[in-house]
Formats: structure tokens, C-alpha cells, sequence
């Protein structure tokens, strides 16, 4: 059964919805999924059926009162007042809505189930792209993110298989809710790259951020300049990737593939194009085969611009981790079906052209800026040395 | 914020007749600047790791510094301790040590030293009082200098169910204006920028993409 790969996936994903205005839309999983089924890039086989994740699971990572709160929280009438309910629930960011502990149980469960199908070996690389949801704390809802799902899938793999666990996150805001949770834990390496947080949510992922007592040196914060573009964001993922994995050498590599740097995205300031998003699960593809047997758990996480970036990112993504070929263009057939829909005009080719956004104009400072964060970050981390 | 609530409670202190030499190896190993002398839990002087550098030989020269072992801290602290007291407020505690040029304030009550406020402790008071620890969003606004701005501002973010981890109000950059930094509890201030925006105000932050 080896070089199979698995896609976690329920229509019932959809159910994890804050509302209609709400930023964090699942109906680009829906986008996503029919470019990906009319590429014919998900051949049953992939295919698997979630499980909601067990209370034992969730209490893992999650304290009690905050699990208890949220299942209160699901059978609350939406218009509750959000005092009442504390645990950053039925506020703007986390809403409260009719079951959403099961909607996020689901989640949770999709994400440790493809951790257990990579780790068992039944496969080498597994996909929940409902998954991601790193800002969700201990006993707190935060940032659009209920339950921890990777926090519950890196201690799943800790409890059972022992195993030393590389969390990379990609997207344009600080993995925060995951570094807090492994924060003094040396088996656990977390990785974040983003939009520093001197403007952005949620504020924190200075390089300073190293981790504690034993974990100490294994946080890694690489906090990126507003308005960086696809090749400095490339020159920093390629100046610490390779290095940090041949001296880590987890056994297995969590990858959060946030799509929000996009210049398209709404809610951040960087500047980057699906170059970027082409090229992050390469390099983890490629350094997940040179150091962890290929052992690779792939999640889903931000991405506002559900139209341009979102089903374009994530279809690039699953191309790469199952090895299929992707055309150039998207599907006329898919362009028909949503371009009615959406509000702004759909791109027509997986990669974005060189020339779509003018150069940023402080383009060298922040590109200099970034190679200082870059060192800083590294000459920062005992066991770099 | 009161001082008592900011303040180190357990105080490494000295006696008087604590010696120079052993009073300097108790600053080195607990990386602190100020030992409070203290005799029969009173406070009866302060030194600062300068003075007992003032009290060292030079390091060119090659002597032997017996007098360090043999000489108490008494004869060279300073007496005259300005301290402060566990109700004042962090705020004034603060603005002594910056008037005074000093680094720390023993804390006394009732006669009897129970705390340290230091420089370091003012500043990571500052740092959670900005609420920089909780996930938040930074907007910065511009208003004119007059009354019932930050109400005006404020009301918009009620409108919006947005809550706040803290507020400040600076000077602004030009005269008349003032600048008003919210740390808000939402990973999309979008609407609230949109809003103050739209009621006639600068949002001078977060970066606008172009």
C-alpha cells in the first residue's frame, strides 16, 4: 500500500460556517473540490471518509471547561449574548453556531485520522484541507478556530507512535495556538513563517519566540515584512527548510498551507502569487522524502480570497502530494460553473503571470529586511550548531 | 495598577555586615542590579552593583583585595533610601525612578521591606498593559484633538461586537490631531477600519496594500 495517499474529505466540512458575512467561507472547499474533480485529480481510491474526534482527543490538547463550553455554546440560539459564554466564543471572530462542536469534532478527527493513515504506514501522504486551524488555544476559541486540530493530531502521534514531529506553517498569520501548545516541547519543532505581526493578527511570532525550558530553540518565528513578494518569501524558505530538517530529522512533517499571503487576500499585506503556493509543497514533498521516509500530513488553513487563490493553491498542493501532473490552464468547465458566481473575474492559469502585480516599491529593503530576520532566526537556535 | 500588584515579592536582600566580595558574587549570580540592606526586616540602606564596583581595585592592578572580604556593605550603601509604598501607583513609581535617575524602588510597609519595583518590572508592566499578549489586531486612528473622540471611535466598535485588549491615546504627529492605538480581539478589522473610515477619520494603520 505504500505511495498511497489519502484525502480527507465529508460534506460535512461545510457545517463549520460562522455565517453568511463571516471571512472564513468553507464554500471554498466546495470551489476547490469541484476544480479538483474536474481536473479528475481525485480518483476514489484518495478518497476517505473522516470520523469526529473522540472527547479524549480533543482533552489532550484542550482543557475541559473550554470543551464543555463549546458544546454548551452548540446548543445556544445564535443571538446569545457573548458574555455569557466566555472561552472566546460568540464573539465576532468565533461566532457561535448550531453544533458547532460536532462541525469542529469532524475537523479534529479528519486531521488525527490522516496523521494515523501516515503513521501506520497505510500511507505516506495525507490531505484534510478542512484542517489548520492554528490559533486555536488551550482554553480559548480564537482567530476563526474553534478546536486545535493539528495541536490534537501532533499529540495523538506524540502519545502513540513517540515520534519527533515538524510542524511547518505557511500561512500569512503567526501559527500561534500550535507553538503555545508544544512550546516546551524538544520533540515538537514548530516553524512559522507569516506577516509580522506588528499589524497582523495575532500580534505575536517575534524571532524572540524560541520555546521554554527543554523546548527551548524549538520554536522557529520567521516574522516577513508587509508586502513581501514570491522571491523573498522563496530565498526564506529555502535558507531554512533544508537545514532545519537534516538537523531535526523529525520522523514526520505536519505542513499548515495557508493561502492568505496572496496579494489577492483580504485580510493580510503580503504580496505573494501562486508561484509561492507551487513551490512550498515541492520543497516539503522533496524534504519529507530526503529526512522523514516521506511521512507527510497536509493541512488546509487560511485563505479569504476564495475565488483566485484559494482553489488554485490548494488544487497545486494535492497535485503535488499525490503526484499527479497539472495543466497550465484551469478547466473551461469550471470557469462556466463559477465564474457566474463570483464577484470578480477568475483567474485562467494555475500559475499567476510575473507581470500581475506592479514591483513593490520598497522591494529591496524588504527584501533586505527579511535576510536579516532569516539569520537572526537561526543564529538563535542551539541545536542549528 | 497599583505597585504592589507589579513588584518582585521575593527580595534578595543583604545585612550590613554582609561583606563587599560576597554581596557582588550574590548580584553576578542572580543577574540583579540592586541588593536592599536590611536589619531586622528594616530597610536600612540600598547598594547597587556600581558601588560595588566603585569599591573594586582596578583590574590592572595586581593586588590582593583582602579589603573586599573584610569590609561590610554598611560602610559604603547608600542610607538615604527613596522607597515606595505597596498603594502607590505603578505610574508614579515609575516617573520617581525617571525624575530621580535611579533604577529601583524598595518597597516598605509599615516599616518593613515586602517588595522591589524595578525598571525591568515597570517595562513588562508597560508591555501587558499595551496587551501585547493576547492575540489581537493593531489599528492606529487619527482623530482631531478635542473631546469625545475616543467615545466616537469606541462606539463603532460596540456597533461591531469588536471587543478591546487596550487602548492608548498619543500625541499625534501634527498639532491638533491625536492618535488613538487599538489592540482589538478580531483577526479582521476590515469593517472596523471601513467604519472610521466611513464616520470621516484617518486610519493611519495597518498598511494598505499598493
Amino acid at each position: 500500500m505504500k505511495n498511497q495517499v489519502a484525502f480527507v474529505y465529508s460534506q460535512s466540512f461545510l457545517r463549520y460556517k460562522f455565517g453568511e458575512d463571516h471571512p472564513f467561507n468553507p464554500k471554498r472547499l466546495q470551489i476547490t473540490w469541484d476544480l479538483m474533480q474536474k481536473l479528475g485529480l481525485l480518483d476514489a481510491s484518495y478518497l476517505v471518509e473522516p470520523r469526529p474526534a473522540s472527547l479524549d482527543e480533543l482533552l489532550r490538547v484542550h482543557h475541559p471547561d473550554f470543551v464543555h463550553a463549546v458544546q454548551k455554546a452548540s446548543q445556544l440560539p445564535p443571538d446569545t449574548d457573548p458574555p455569557v459564554i466566555g472561552f472566546g466564543l460568540g464573539t465576532e471572530d468565533t461566532p457561535i453556531f448550531p453544533n458547532m462542536h460536532e462541525a469542529s469534532s469532524l475537523i479534529v478527527g479528519g486531521t488525527i485520522l490522516a496523521a494515523e493513515l501516515v503513521m501506520s504506514g497505510q500511507v505516506e501522504h495525507a490531505l484534510n484541507l478542512a484542517g489548520g486551524l492554528h490559533h486555536a488555544r488551550h482554553k480559548e476559541a480564537s482567530g476563526f478556530c474553534v478546536y486545535n486540530d493539528i495541536g490534537a493530531a501532533i499529540a495523538y502521534i506524540r502519545e502513540r507512535y513517540n515520534a519527533r514531529v515538524l510542524y511547518l506553517d505557511t500561512d500569512a498569520h503567526h501559527g500561534d495556538g500550535v507553538q503555545w501548545l508544544f512550546y516546551d516541547d524538544p520533540d515538537v519543532l514548530t516553524i512559522s513563517f507569516h506577516e509580522t505581526g506588528k499589524y497582523l493578527y495575532p500580534g505575536t511570532g517575534d524571532v524572540e519566540e524560541r520555546g521554554d525550558g527543554r523546548g527551548y530553540g524549538y520554536s522557529l518565528n520567521i516574522p516577513l515584512e508587509p508586502f513581501t513578494e514570491d522571491d523573498s518569501w522563496i530565498a526564506a524558505l529555502e535558507s531554512v527548510l533544508p537545514h532545519v530538517f537534516h538537523k531535526f530529522k523529525p520522523d514526520v512533517v505536519i505542513s499548515q498551507n495557508g493561502c492568505d499571503a496572496h496579494q489577492y487576500d483580504p485580510l493580510t499585506h503580503l504580496s505573494a502569487t501562486t508561484r509561492l503556493y507551487r513551490e512550498i509543497p515541492k520543497m516539503v514533498h522533496q524534504l519529507a522524502h530526503e529526512v522523514c521516509e516521506g511521512r507527510w500530513i497536509a493541512v488546509g488553513g487560511g485563505g479569504y480570497d476564495i475565488w483566485r487563490v484559494v482553489p488554485r493553491a490548494w488544487t497545486m498542493l494535492w497535485a503535488e502530494l499525490s503526484g499527479q501532473p497539472l495543466p497550465d490552464e484551469l478547466p473551461q468547465s469550471w470557469l462556466d460553473r463559477w465564474q457566474p458566481e463570483a464577484p470578480v473575474a477568475l483567474p485562467t492559469t494555475f500559475v499567476d503571470p510575473p507581470d500581475l502585480f506592479p514591483p513593490i516599491p520598497r522591494r529591496a529593503e524588504i527584501e533586505e529586511k527579511n535576510r536579516i530576520t532569516v539569520r537572526r532566526a537561526l543564529l538563535g537556535t542551539p541545536f542549528l550548531l | 495598577m497599583l505597585v504592589e500588584q507589579a513588584m518582585t515579592r521575593d527580595v534578595i536582600c543583604v545585612s550590613p555586615d554582609t561583606s563587599i566580595e560576597e554581596a557582588l558574587a550574590i548580584t553576578t549570580a542572580n543577574r540583579i542590579r540592586h541588593l536592599p540592606v536590611v536589619c531586622n526586616e528594616q530597610l536600612v540602606g540600598i547598594i547597587s552593583d556600581r558601588d560595588l564596583r566603585n569599591a573594586m581595585p582596578s583590574c590592572l592592578v595586581q593586588e590582593q583585595t583582602a579589603a573586599l572580604k573584610d569590609t561590610p556593605v554598611s560602610s559604603i550603601m547608600k542610607s538615604d533610601v527613596i522607597t515606595a509604598h505597596p498603594l502607590d501607583f505603578v505610574e508614579d513609581a515609575a516617573n520617581f525612578l525617571y525624575q530621580k535617575r535611579i533604577g529601583c524602588l524598595p518597597v516598605v510597609s509599615c516599616g518593613k521591606l515586602v517588595g522591589i519595583i524595578t525598571e525591568r518590572d515597570i517595562l513588562h508592566t508597560l508591555v501587558e498593559m499595551m496587551g501585547v499578549s493576547s492575540p489581537t489586531s493593531r489599528v492606529e486612528v487619527q482623530v482631531p484633538d478635542r473631546p469625545g473622540m475616543l467615545a466616537e471611535i469606541a462606539d463603532l466598535l460596540r456597533a461591531r461586537k469588536i471587543n478591546v485588549a487596550s487602548v492608548m491615546v498619543f500625541p499625534g504627529p501634527t498639532e491638533g490631531q491625536k492618535t488613538i492605538v487599538f489592540r482589538l480581539k478580531t483577526m479582521d478589522p476590515r469593517r472596523f477600519v471601513y467604519d472610521v473610515q466611513n464616520a470621516g477619520y484617518q486610519v493611519v494603520q495597518p498598511p494598505v496594500i499598493g
